[in-house]
């Protein structure tokens, strides 16, 4: 996408039909640090990958939790992302405050996308420029939408945004027909290992990297560090025998093996958040 | 100390503190002023009503409802095996006449609920009205995501209460009932807010007359059959002791697949009682006493 003339305010067309603030909105998530999505019939999994601009600072936080039963995650510019969750956070507990009742995700997936086209047509506003993963259970089951700063919304199987998400996607377009009926615990690990193709080559650690679950009878919640590390550990361990890309998907001994890997190299010393 | 007048005096805020009567002025911002003084003509004053300073902008009186018009009286609600069960009279009293005899107090909301009130009935299809629009935008998301009985609960709680804070409510007690995904769920609101659940609730008189009756005789496997018969003993103690209460009975059932509105009818009665054949016997020397 080279300048040109007709890209200077969001509230311009160009003469081939394109509105190309928004798309350079879009390329503000390309640029984003990567952050993936599965889910199943009950769970959702997102995971991001954190990286700290240098050994002294922190993370970024890109999880956020929404409601009990919806999180989300972001790519982007992380401060677009924040607002947007403090306006879902809002949204959600004023739902609950009239009805008693949690806001269905798929409702609140679209007053989001709502807001994001509302500043594609306004002269003043530039789009937010943050893709946002959404997980959340209703009645009819778990969800993942995907929110653009177009305004559109797609509800997924899988997905992956940010940098370096093709590889993620790859891996996750050969596996996610499995996906629905899976276990929880094999939806975390395709999840980790998703992030893990993002990394091109460097080793995944539970610092440089988030994980969050919704589910049936689970509120969402980010799993702590060491229980990460503990699962990194465990597909390591089997992935040495055989190269990750070609890895099968077997399930029940991860919880056995967990533990049992020497802890992961600390390479950068980040601060938890 | 000030001699007030004794007719009854509003609350005002009157463009000129000057133009007030002068038995009446007392000399703030608000001023109490005599409901028939002359100042007070043409500025679309209601006797039936209270005026009290106007805090929308632009308007210099805000109303609130003293009384209400059209009653409706009692009702009483169960659940039962299959769902919930709900009766009421037909009736909508002007005062102490009862003067409508087709007022339907039972009405369903959206698939899953069933809405039921007493008090006033021009508030209560208010809040019909109110329930329509929100239900019409529920269906509108046509995402297989619906209002329940819970949540329309608890909406007609935070209608209810926040109207009751601005002195102006709905003067209505309400039954909400209904089934959703099998579950069952019977509650009330009242005007001004209180809200719970319960398996069986009554309003108005039937606090009093049928509540001790549901507490006894509720189980929680009552079949539709002894669920009606046990709501027809409480309308026809509530038909023999409250004198708004008119002959015609509506009961409603919603159940998993639905609502169903039975055509209504009268409760059998019986007044063969000695007392009243005979109603001055034993009254021995009563000088208006037949003699025969």
């Amino acid at each position: 996408m080279f300048r040109n003339q007709y890209d200077t305010d969001v509230t311009t067309w160009s003469p081939a039909g394109r509105l190309f603030q928004v798309e350079y909105a879009m390329e503000a998530v390309k640029q984003g640090s990567a952050a993936i999505g599965l889910r199943s019939r009950t769970h959702v999994v997102l995971a991001c990958v954190n990286k700290a601009n240098n050994e002294l600072s922190s993370h970024q936080k890109k999880i956020f939790k929404v409601d009990d039963h919806i999180g989300v995650a972001i790519a982007g510019l992380t401060a677009d992302g924040r607002v947007l969750s403090r306006y879902m956070r809002s949204e959600c507990i004023n739902h609950a405050f009239t009805y008693e009742s949690p806001l269905p995700v798929g409702r609140l997936v679209v007053q989001l996308a709502d807001k994001a086209q509302v500043c594609t047509q306004r002269s003043w506003k530039r789009p937010y420029g943050v893709g946002l993963l959404v997980a959340g259970l209703d009645e009819s089951g778990a969800h993942l939408y995907y929110n653009c700063p177009s305004g559109n919304y797609f509800e997924y199987q899988a997905f992956a945004i940010g940098s370096r998400s093709q590889a993620a996607k790859t891996y996750l377009e050969r596996r996610f027909e499995k996906f629905m009926d899976s276990s929880r615990d094999d939806l975390v690990k395709d999840a980790l290992i998703a992030i893990r193709e993002t990394l091109q080559g460097e080793r995944l650690t539970s610092n440089i990297c988030t994980v969050a679950v919704v589910g049936v009878g689970e509120p969402f919640h980010i799993l702590d560090q060491n229980t990460v590390q503990q699962l990194i550990d465990a597909f390591e361990i089997v992935a040495e025998e055989e190269p990750p890309a070609a890895e099968a998907g077997d399930a029940a001994d991860q919880e056995t093996a967990a533990g049992e890997g020497a802890p992961a190299e600390e390479g950068a010393a980040p601060m938890d958040i | 100390m000030q001699e007030l007048c004794k007719h009854p005096f509003v609350l005002v805020r009157l463009p000129m503190p000057d133009d007030a009567c002068v038995s009446c002025e007392i000399g703030y911002s608000s001023l109490l002023v005599h409901r028939r003084c002359p100042m007070m003509y043409g500025k679309g004053l209601k006797d039936y009503v209270e005026q009290v300073p106007g805090s929308r902008s632009g308007s210099l009186f805000s109303e609130r409802t003293l009384y209400p018009y059209v009653t409706g009286t009692a009702l009483v609600a169960l659940v039962y095996r299959d769902g919930i069960l709900m009766a009421a009279d037909m009736g909508g009293s002007y005062g102490s006449t009862l003067r409508y005899k087709t007022i339907e107090r039972i009405k369903p909301i959206g698939k899953h609920s069933l809405l039921g009130a007493s008090g006033e009935i021009s508030d209560f299809q208010e809040i019909l009205r109110y329930l329509d629009e929100l239900i019409l935008y529920d269906n509108m998301w046509d995402d297989g995501n619906s209002l329940g009985p819970k949540e329309v609960h608890n909406y007609l709680t935070q209608l209810m209460y926040n109207r009751r804070n601005k002195f102006n409510p709905l003067w209505n007690s309400l039954v909400l009932g209904g089934v959703k995904n099998g579950q069952k769920y019977l509650g009330m609101v009242s005007m001004i807010g209180v809200s719970f659940k319960e398996n069986h609730v009554a309003t108005g008189f039937g606090n009093h007359l049928a509540r001790p009756i549901l507490r006894d005789e509720w189980n929680e496997n009552l079949s539709f059959e002894d669920g009606v018969k046990l709501l027809e003993k409480c309308m026809r103690v509530l038909l023999y002791r409250d004198r708004s209460a008119v002959n015609k009975i509506q009961i409603v059932k919603i159940t998993e697949e639905g609502t169903t509105n039975f055509p209504p009818y009268s409760l059998k009665t019986f007044w063969g009682f000695e007392s009243y054949e005979k109603p001055t016997a034993g009254e021995e020397g009563h000088h208006l006493k037949m003699t025969n």
